[in-house]
């Protein structure tokens, strides 16, 4: 074998190995840290960080677990339903698709604090809903929606707040999905008599099922770390999972605590993955990624 | 029958009709309502029966400004750039492998790399902390670049991936063919047919470096990225006050993805996949 080709057989494992390290250090590292972070005291084993956790009056865990998957159970089924239709709307041709696609899209790229902020403005005591709400006389006082004791509205915001933010998201993978299916097959469909719904049904759905299954999981392992809108909205009223790591490392300095809840993201995240994986590994190989 | 069909036809138009605009409203409103607001003067904000502003005024931004935003706006941009640059050097190799060799494992480290991609990335901030204090890390731009590396990188090597293989294969062998090798006709003829495309893919790395809240809040203390800064001195202000900050954080990166607009569906699609 000449040295070019044998230059020419390692070459891809050698442009490939820089990266590889890189997100294997940055991730692997801090997951072994993490642990001994959590698990430790002084350099000795302690189950103190735990004992904070779950029994100190301080320790928002079991609210913060309990509302992170409310919030995700909330969330996302209402963000399937609209993308869905949504995909569905835009998969139709109308004048003007492009720059309203443009539109619908554009909270893709802003941040969840960005998005708490700009929903704040429409939500706050002397905020557009509330103005409009009374100027067209539906309402005489106005509508709270911040503070702790109105923290079911203050759940309320953060929902709509994430629907409107990263329905977007679901919505392009469907839309993405749904452009792939051939219009032979629906057609074919249309002239053996099938109507709107057997066509939906039997044709549309089955083809758009793997989309369907990405747009979840993705949106699922992104629900799960859930932060910023929230900590702009309410705070530690509605505590939650990331928001109880940040407010534990950067208030408290308790990086212990922090690290378990990390930690604890980071096992739902992998558990997820694993179950989608697992169910969908064959149809994932195929597309090759 | 005939005459149905055509109500059936403009009810059907006017129908979706009303379902965009409805869908567009959704979506439009919050963003006007912000930007006006963020330069609404005070007693326009205040006052309930004004609706829509009619004051105006740079007021708010100013303030927002002299708070700390200016320094805070400055250490986004350095870190996205450096984020940038550290994930182009080291993704795009590893991209161009994927694109255009046959390997051994191939297919086995491109699922690895986008299992790598779904890790929820917030994770790492709290144990890196401890990391970057004995390193001399904490608190710096750099260190914050860092991290947002490992989240940027396995985008930027799927997306230059598919950018790569969307250059023919024809083009680099007649390059080959007439004398160049395989860096020649990298640089001569792949970089700059891949050009446009990992523009905006750097803009989008910008993007998500310029958004990231969470870890800029846990590596730094006083060298905050905007959101970092947002979220801790922001949120004590006044209403106007966040709204000039929602306003500010949105700016760029509206103005980056109409840019880049004619790449937002086919990058979204090729990294949501």
């Amino acid at each position: 074998m000449s040295k070019v080709s044998v230059m020419e057989k390692y070459l891809p494992y050698i442009l490939i190995a820089p990266s590889l390290a890189y997100l294997l250090f940055f991730i692997g590292y801090p997951l072994a840290q993490g642990l001994y972070l959590a698990f430790t005291e002084n350099g000795a084993f302690s189950l103190e960080n735990i004992e904070y956790l779950l029994n100190s009056p301080f320790s928002k865990f079991w609210e913060a677990l309990t509302d992170t998957f409310l919030l995700v159970l909330v969330i996302i089924p209402i963000q399937v339903a609209i993308a869905l239709g949504l995909a569905m709307l835009f998969n139709m041709k109308f004048w003007g698709r492009n720059t309203a696609l443009y539109l619908v899209i554009l909270p893709l790229t802003i941040s969840d604090v960005a998005a708490g902020l700009i929903w704040y403005s429409m939500l706050s005591t002397n905020g557009f809903f509330n103005k409009l709400l009374m100027n067209i006389g539906l309402i005489k006082e106005p509508i709270y929606f911040f503070g702790y004791e109105y923290r079911p509205m203050e759940f309320l915001a953060i929902v709509l707040t994430e629907v409107w933010r990263a329905t977007a998201i679901v919505f392009v993978i469907l839309f993405a999905g749904l452009q792939m299916i051939s219009q032979d097959h629906i057609e074919a469909a249309e002239v053996f008599g099938a109507n709107v719904w057997q066509r939906l049904r039997y044709i549309v759905f089955p083809m758009l099922k793997p989309s369907l299954q990405a747009a979840l999981i993705i949106r699922t392992l992104f629900a799960f770390q859930i932060f910023g809108v929230v900590w702009v909205l309410a705070g530690r009223d509605i505590p939650v999972l990331a928001g109880e790591a940040y407010y534990e490392q950067v208030q408290l300095r308790h990086t212990g605590v922090a690290a378990i809840y990390a930690l604890i993201i980071a096992a739902i995240s992998v558990t997820i993955g694993y179950i989608y994986i697992k169910l969908f590994r064959a149809q994932y190989l195929e597309e090759g990624g | 029958m005939e005459e149905s069909s055509i109500v059936k036809y403009y009810l059907r138009k006017i129908i979706v009709a009303g379902l965009v605009i409805l869908a567009v409203l959704w979506v439009i409103t919050p963003f006007v309502i912000s930007i006006l607001y963020a330069f609404a003067s005070k007693t326009d904000y205040y006052s309930p029966n004004i609706l829509i502003p009619l004051h105006y005024t740079l007021e708010h931004i100013q303030k927002l400004l002299d708070l700390g935003a200016t320094r805070a706006i400055i250490n986004s941009v350095i870190v996205a750039v450096i984020t940038i640059i550290i994930s182009f050097a080291l993704g795009l190799p590893a991209g161009y492998a994927f694109a255009k060799f046959v390997f051994r494992g191939k297919d086995s480290l491109k699922l690895l790399i986008i299992g790598l991609r779904m890790f929820p990335i917030l994770v790492i901030a709290v144990p890196l902390v401890t990391l970057y204090i004995r390193l001399g890390l904490n608190d710096t731009l750099l260190g914050v670049a860092l991290a947002h590396t490992a989240m940027a990188l396995p985008f930027v090597i799927i997306i230059s991936s598919s950018i790569f293989a969307g250059v023919p294969k024809e083009l680099e062998e007649a390059a080959m063919i007439f004398g160049l090798d395989r860096k020649g006709a990298f640089f001569r003829i792949t970089m700059p047919l891949a050009l446009p495309g990992l523009t905006a893919a750097a803009i989008f790395t910008f993007i998500m470096s310029w958004n990231e809240v969470f870890i800029a809040s846990v590596l730094t203390l006083t060298n905050r990225t905007l959101p970092a800064f947002i979220l801790t001195s922001a949120m004590a202000a006044p209403d106007f006050i966040k709204f000039a900050a929602g306003f500010i954080m949105i700016f760029p990166a509206m103005v980056f993805v109409f840019i880049a607009r004619k790449y937002l569906i086919t990058m979204w699609g090729i990294t949501l996949k």
